[in-house]
């Protein structure tokens, strides 16, 4: 046991310091496709696997809800696509389903600002320690290798007063990943349930904002639960997941 | 080069494969493949050099047929999943309760398969304490020793399989990297290797050192994601926190390569999509410099006595039954059972590079299994820097092969963390007719229920830990 005290002491502090500076590799994060132009580009919708595209009036606009990040759109349009920076920030979690859609629709600001208000008063309770329940509805896996690391050494989650709970019992918010499977839907929603007011739903990735590349047959999970977070990403990065659980909780705006 | 052979009868196909399995072939699936309106069963036989596919169709509307589970009992969940999925009765099959599919609920009252005083059924999940994927372990105790334990895995059944019929490969490529998504590179590389062999596509040997390089990335953040859950079972913080390090390490190693933490976007059909994003020289340095960190943090977990005690003989797997199941990756080796893909079946540049030494585990325990872990470790390290030094000059290099859409048919293969994995594809006019994955998740994960032989519930997170598997590419 004396090794591991020299072994824990090698590498001295690993951990980040964001948000109070910023950090390097959340800075330099590829995150999901914007639309730079709203250039006439009526072909557009048919590079895209899971239809986040669409050309309407003139306008291209993309679903981040959908987005899985495969990059065809921005290798085959460059002049209308490209890789958004950053995994933090306030356009890195959206309030509200319709703010992942960009160029956002004139009205989307409206219902963000009411989202809000209504999270913030809702929250007002929650700003030093929060406890989060994480529930995997039919992920990939790679959600949950994301959600583990922020309890390493590098995120170090706990010196933000952010905590993973077994029970719903004492949680504040439920951190819900995956395609919302069939057989997930009693369990998840038996978990929902279980939470006490105020109760905070954050839905983490493509996946369970829209079934993602399974979105033909499931559709992610703000059928069964409430969701007032949304992550993009396939699979968001943790600064992405760390970011969204600390503006969920009004610890960050 | 895939073999496919048709035999009259189900009966005709059971003991062709029973045959081939007493010659040292090993079982590595039977699925139930929709053709022309008849159901065909469709058997995998993994043998030196290939993976053999064996055909009989089922007698048009045939509600049952005999079943295989009985002569060779590595087929027992191939079987129940057979059943989900058609309603076909494997006749004569021990227990035919729904695995993938989550059938009536009513059904679903706590199985009891020991009798006894004081005896009572735990339901494990599906939502766990701590960040986990979703399951429902029902173990069936007396309070301490675990006499019965069983899984339902359907909670995450996505249909990826059916999901597959009708993309064009490229999306389908798309889907694969998804089937289990700690193994993306594995699962995208037997996906390609599938449709390059329709193709008759030969890779570039830059792109194929290329391939190497990802997938033994992903082999190192698996195994180090293993050793942290396990020391994290055993209470040791600085060394859940240091494996924890590395492991973001290797996963920020992956990302600076290629963009995506999980080394997807990489593999195309063909070859890969990009040439890694730094050199072949700074990425030598970087792996050299992670290489000593690891070897130095496993060496100490290996000298820690209090962990050891909590590995040595808990969920012993013993080498009888590794054989007989074919237990795949790091399970079957650690129980002195090894089929590893890159040595018997090699693919990409495996052919090229050196194995190096790999040590043989027999004691079938968690220990064994952690030691193959960083066994692999190692090799993976070796592969990567001969892969990396072998690498030719930036200019003249090419990405791809040409790799147009052909219609056949063929089974893929690579070797995941977790051990073996097959795609059967079926291309028609440039779309995907059928593709069924097979992921060593769900070909190891039934042997959980035969290693908790005198380990009590303490042990229960080390035996977990130690298989190492993802319950979404068990339940795809």
């Amino acid at each position: 046991v004396n090794l591991w005290v020299l072994r824990g002491l090698r590498d001295g502090v690993v951990t980040t310091r964001w948000p109070r500076r910023a950090d390097e590799y959340a800075d330099s994060w590829r995150g999901p496709v914007t639309v730079t132009a709203g250039a006439n580009a009526p072909d557009a919708a048919a590079l895209c696997p899971t239809g986040a595209i669409t050309a309407a009036d003139g306008w291209v606009r993309l679903d981040q809800g959908k987005c899985v990040l495969c990059g065809r759109c921005v290798a085959q349009r460059p002049d209308v696509f490209a890789w958004s920076a950053g995994a933090t920030g306030p356009g890195a979690a959206a309030l509200a389903r319709q703010a992942l859609v960009v160029p956002q629709a004139p009205e989307t600001d409206e219902a963000v600002e009411a989202a809000r208000a209504a999270l913030a008063e809702r929250t007002a309770a929650l700003r030093r320690s929060v406890h989060v329940r994480h529930v995997d509805a039919g992920s990939d896996g790679s959600e949950e290798w994301e959600i583990q690391a922020l309890l390493g050494p590098v995120y170090d989650i706990q010196r933000l007063g952010v905590f993973f709970t077994a029970s719903p019992r004492h949680a504040d918010v439920l951190l819900v990943t995956g395609a919302g499977t069939a057989g997930m839907a009693g369990p998840l929603r038996t978990t929902y349930e279980g939470m006490p007011d105020p109760r905070v739903v954050i839905a983490a990735g493509a996946d369970a904002a829209s079934g993602g590349l399974l979105g033909e047959q499931l559709t992610g999970v703000a059928g069964t639960v409430p969701v007032d977070v949304w992550v993009p990403g396939s699979p968001p990065s943790p600064f992405g997941i760390l970011n969204a659980l600390l503006i969920a909780t009004g610890k960050l705006r | 080069m895939t073999i496919t052979s048709t035999e009259p009868s189900v009966i005709a196909l059971w003991d062709t494969l029973a045959a081939r399995i007493d010659r040292g072939d090993r079982f590595a699936g039977l699925f139930a493949v929709p053709r022309n309106g008849a159901v065909m069963l469709s058997a995998q036989v993994a043998t030196s050099g290939s993976v053999d596919t064996l055909e009989a169709a089922l007698p048009s509307g045939a509600a049952g047929y005999p079943a295989l589970t009985p002569r060779v009992g590595a087929a027992f969940w191939y079987e129940r999943v057979i059943h989900d999925e058609t309603g076909i009765v494997p006749e004569g099959h021990p227990r035919l309760a729904p695995l993938i599919r989550p059938g009536n609920p009513e059904d679903h009252a706590l199985p009891r398969h020991v009798a006894g005083y004081g005896l009572f059924t735990i339901p494990h999940g599906p939502v766990r304490s701590g960040v986990f994927e979703s399951m429902e372990y029902l173990v069936e105790t007396p309070g301490e020793a675990i006499p019965h334990l069983n899984m339902r895995i359907f909670y995450k059944h996505r249909g990826i399989a059916a999901r597959f019929t009708g993309m064009t490969v490229a999306d389908g490529v798309l889907l694969a990297e998804r089937a289990e998504g700690i193994a993306s590179v594995a699962h995208t590389l037997a996906f390609c290797h599938a449709v390059e062999a329709i193709a008759d596509c030969e890779i570039p040997r830059e792109a194929a050192l290329v391939r190497v390089v990802h997938a033994e990335l992903e082999r190192i953040a698996n195994h180090l994601d293993v050793a942290m859950r396990l020391a994290d079972a055993a209470g040791l913080a600085v060394a859940t926190a240091r494996f924890a390090l590395h492991k973001e390490r290797v996963l920020r190693l992956v990302s600076a390569l290629c963009g995506s933490r999980f080394g997807r976007g990489v593999v195309v059909p063909g070859g890969v999509s990009a040439f890694p994003r730094k050199r072949p020289a700074e990425i030598l340095g970087d792996i050299g410099k992670l290489e000593r960190q690891v070897t130095a943090d496993a060496d100490t977990l290996m000298a820690t006595s209090s962990f050891l005690d909590r590995l040595r003989g808990t969920g012993p797997l013993l080498p009888g039954r590794a054989r007989e199941h074919g237990a795949l990756g790091p399970i079957g080796k650690a129980s002195g059972y090894a089929d590893d893909a890159r040595v018997a079946r090699p693919y990409d540049a495996y052919p090229l590079l050196d194995a190096g030494p790999v040590a043989q585990h027999s004691a079938g325990d968690a220990m064994a299994r952690l030691r193959v872990r960083f066994d692999e470790i190692a090799q993976a390290f070796h592969f990567i820097k001969q892969a990396l030094s072998d690498f030719p000059e930036r200019t003249r290099l090419t990405l791809q092969a040409p790799c147009p859409p052909a219609d056949g048919r063929a089974v893929g293969w690579a070797e995941a963390p977790q051990g073996e994995v097959l795609y059967d594809v079926t291309l028609d006019e440039g779309r995907i007719a059928r593709c069924q994955p097979r992921s060593a998740s769900f070909h190891n994960l039934v042997l959980m229920h035969e290693v908790f032989a005198g380990d009590i519930l303490t042990d229960f997170p080390f035996i977990e830990a130690s298989f190492g598997l993802s319950v979404a590419g068990a339940a795809l």
